[in-house]
């Protein structure tokens, strides 16, 4: 289900806390049966004052920088799946519900945690222009870029979620051990 | 020190910690649907690995959209069928014989105390209700699952809800976990189990037990989580009865499974449910509920009953108490879609099936249908809908659709009226 990933490149920020996984792709589309498939239909449901699902800035976006709780509700890993055909691997949020961000792991991908307090600061720093995110996941160190303004952060993921990105997936994991 | 139900749980089934922190559990039960599984399957036989660790563990229903409604739906179910054929798993749920899958596994008595379970489904946490640990997992998990018979969590870590006090007439489950959620938060449960305690609890049956169980999730919690006791026993005895030679020995080895009164807990909550109203929803988020004299008088334009949360027979009879003899108005389409078969041929001999049907309810074949807006009653923009489901996010049953969540007998009292009714007032 999934192969090694590359993260980081221009953001999208979501600023709104909650944002549930119906969100990010209606049920509606859940009868299909391959993750290409879902491509067009990334966060077409959002909630969000301003947001436009088919806008460049998504259409462009390799990172998504939100709020708390994101990925809440359903269990579809179809939501990771729509990030990642989408070219989206690495979510940076406050919080994740459990099972989004397990999902996240198991495909190989990034979930990063900041403290709201950092998430503030790289929202404000998206007022001033397009941002970039550089992540190093060895260094567990991320960097934001938004014209001539950078801010650096460090995150901390698990032993283990580290190793699923490592070997590109829970499956890739637990088939070599199991 | 002590241990709870879930470190007991976690400690009988351990069978690797590759990293500190994270628990590889082995799985009793792997439970698949057709909405989740097909693309775990797909991917099995893309890497030359289509097999299953057990397949009397892994028990296969096709619920969400029964029968197919239109091609791709029917790929779907054909993929599972055909999976489930191709490995004789023989607890598979096809047309007929299907149902919502957390009414149906417990019923045909899967699930039993001490038990770990996933599903790619979030409201596995259902199953908690027998004092399993059954959490709702991805397409990975769940295809890791299948092939391994594994899966991994964190530790787990356990908040206590204590609900005392006593229920007024007509005041259910789903009211006092409706409001355990509006003070909790949709996230103020999240990596957490929830451990439903308490003399509320206790004099709750099996099917109580699931509703409360049912929307852990909503909380953002991993399993809501009950002890095992009498009650438990006396539903599963039609299962076990050749395993004990009682049920007081049945329920003397289920008392493993429970938590020690010196167990440490993250958090303990006591809620006093004495003076509960009937709870209702308003806004796209679970925890967003006031009592239904707040929300009283707002229009519905559909009314659902059913799903894995309030589609069992109980609260088919609590419906069924409120709409007896009664017409649902005019302006209100009224659906009901009894969970499983069971439920649907116990709701025929109770005369229930009647009741629904005189009052002007469409009855469905058992099914998820239109809980999450993909067949069976779907809204169009700016339809409110009154329903005893678990999630009112929007666009949850159709693109613009509102829904307010609400129990089986607020929910036929606003059919009868066309708008959101405390049914004590009726
Ligand atoms: S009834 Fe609704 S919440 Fe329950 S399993 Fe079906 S779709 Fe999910």
């Amino acid at each position: 289900m999934s192969s090694k990933k590359s993260f980081g490149g221009p953001a999208v920020v979501l600023d709104r806390a909650d944002i549930n996984t119906d969100e990010i792709i209606p049920a509606k589309y859940l009868t299909e049966v391959t993750k290409e498939a879902l491509t067009p239909y990334i966060l077409e449901d959002l909630k969000l004052e301003g947001f436009d699902p088919k806008g460049n800035k998504l259409k462009n976006a390799r990172v998504v920088i939100t709020r708390a709780n994101f990925g809440c509700g359903s269990s579809r890993e179809h939501a990771p799946w729509v990030f990642e055909v989408n070219g989206v691997h690495t979510v940076i949020a406050e919080s994740y519900a459990r099972i989004f961000r397990q999902n996240m792991f198991n495909c190989g991908m990034l979930a990063i945690e900041l403290p709201k307090n950092d998430i503030d600061q790289i929202i404000a720093l998206e007022h001033k222009g397009d941002i970039q995110v550089n992540v190093d996941v060895t260094a567990q160190k991320i960097s934001v870029t938004s014209g001539s303004e950078s801010l650096d952060f460090s995150f901390e993921i698990s032993q283990f979620d580290k190793a699923l990105v490592e070997a590109g997936g829970w499956v890739e994991f637990a088939d070599a051990r199991y | 020190m002590g241990k709870t139900i879930a470190e007991k749980i976690f400690a009988a089934h351990l069978r690797d910690e590759p990293f500190e922190g994270t628990r590889v559990l082995s799985l009793d039960r792997v439970l698949c649907h057709e909405i989740t599984t097909p693309v775990a399957i797909a991917d099995l036989v893309w890497r030359g690995k289509d097999r299953v660790f057990d397949r009397n563990k892994v028990k296969v229903v096709i619920d969400h959209v029964t029968p197919s409604k239109d091609s791709k739906t029917a790929t779907q179910a054909k993929i599972l069928r055909d999976w489930a054929r191709r490995h004789e798993i023989p607890d598979f749920f096809d047309v007929g014989r299907n149902g919502v899958c957390h009414a149906i596994f417990p019923e045909k008595g899967y699930i039993r105390p001490g038990f770990t379970v996933i599903m790619g489904d979030s409201h596995t946490c259902t199953h908690g209700a027998f004092g399993a640990f059954a959490a709702g997992v991805g397409t990975t998990d769940l295809e890791v699952g299948i092939l391994k018979g594994v899966c991994a969590f964190r530790e787990p870590a356990t908040i206590r809800v204590n609900i005392t006090g006593a229920l007024q007439q007509g005041v259910v489950a789903k009211d006092v976990i409706l409001h355990v959620i509006g003070e909790l938060g949709v996230n103020g449960a999240t990596d957490r189990i929830l451990e439903f305690r308490g003399p509320v609890v206790d004099a709750m049956s099996m099917e109580a037990r699931m509703t409360l169980c049912n929307m852990a999730i909503e909380a953002g919690g991993t399993c809501g989580i009950c002890m095992p006791d009498m009650t438990t026993v006396d539903y599963l005895w039609p299962f076990i009865q050749d395993e004990f030679t009682s049920r007081e020995a049945a329920l003397e080895d289920y008392q493993q499974w429970i938590s020690d009164a010196d167990a440490s807990y993250d958090k303990i909550l006591d809620f006093d449910v004495s003076n509960l109203e009937p709870q209702v929803t308003f806004d796209y988020k679970p925890d967003c509920v006031k009592p239904v004299s707040e929300l009283a008088g707002t229009p519905v334009d559909q009314v659902y009953i059913g799903t894995c949360t309030n589609g069992r027979i109980e609260d088919l009879r609590q419906a069924a108490a409120v709409l007896k003899g009664k017409r649902i108005a005019d302006s209100v389409r009224g659906i009901v879609s009894p969970a499983t078969p069971k439920i649907f041929t116990d709701a025929l001999e109770e005369g229930i099936i009647q009741i629904f049907m005189d009052a002007g309810f469409c009855v469905t074949n058992p099914t998820c249908g239109a809980c999450l807006g993909m067949s069976n009653g779907v809204l169009a923009e700016d339809e409110v809908c009154a329903s005893t489901s678990n999630r009112n996010f929007n666009g949850r049953m159709g693109k613009g659709g509102m829904v307010h969540l609400m129990s089986p007998a607020t929910a036929a009292a606003s059919a009868i009226t066309g708008k959101i009714t405390d049914a004590r007032s009726l």
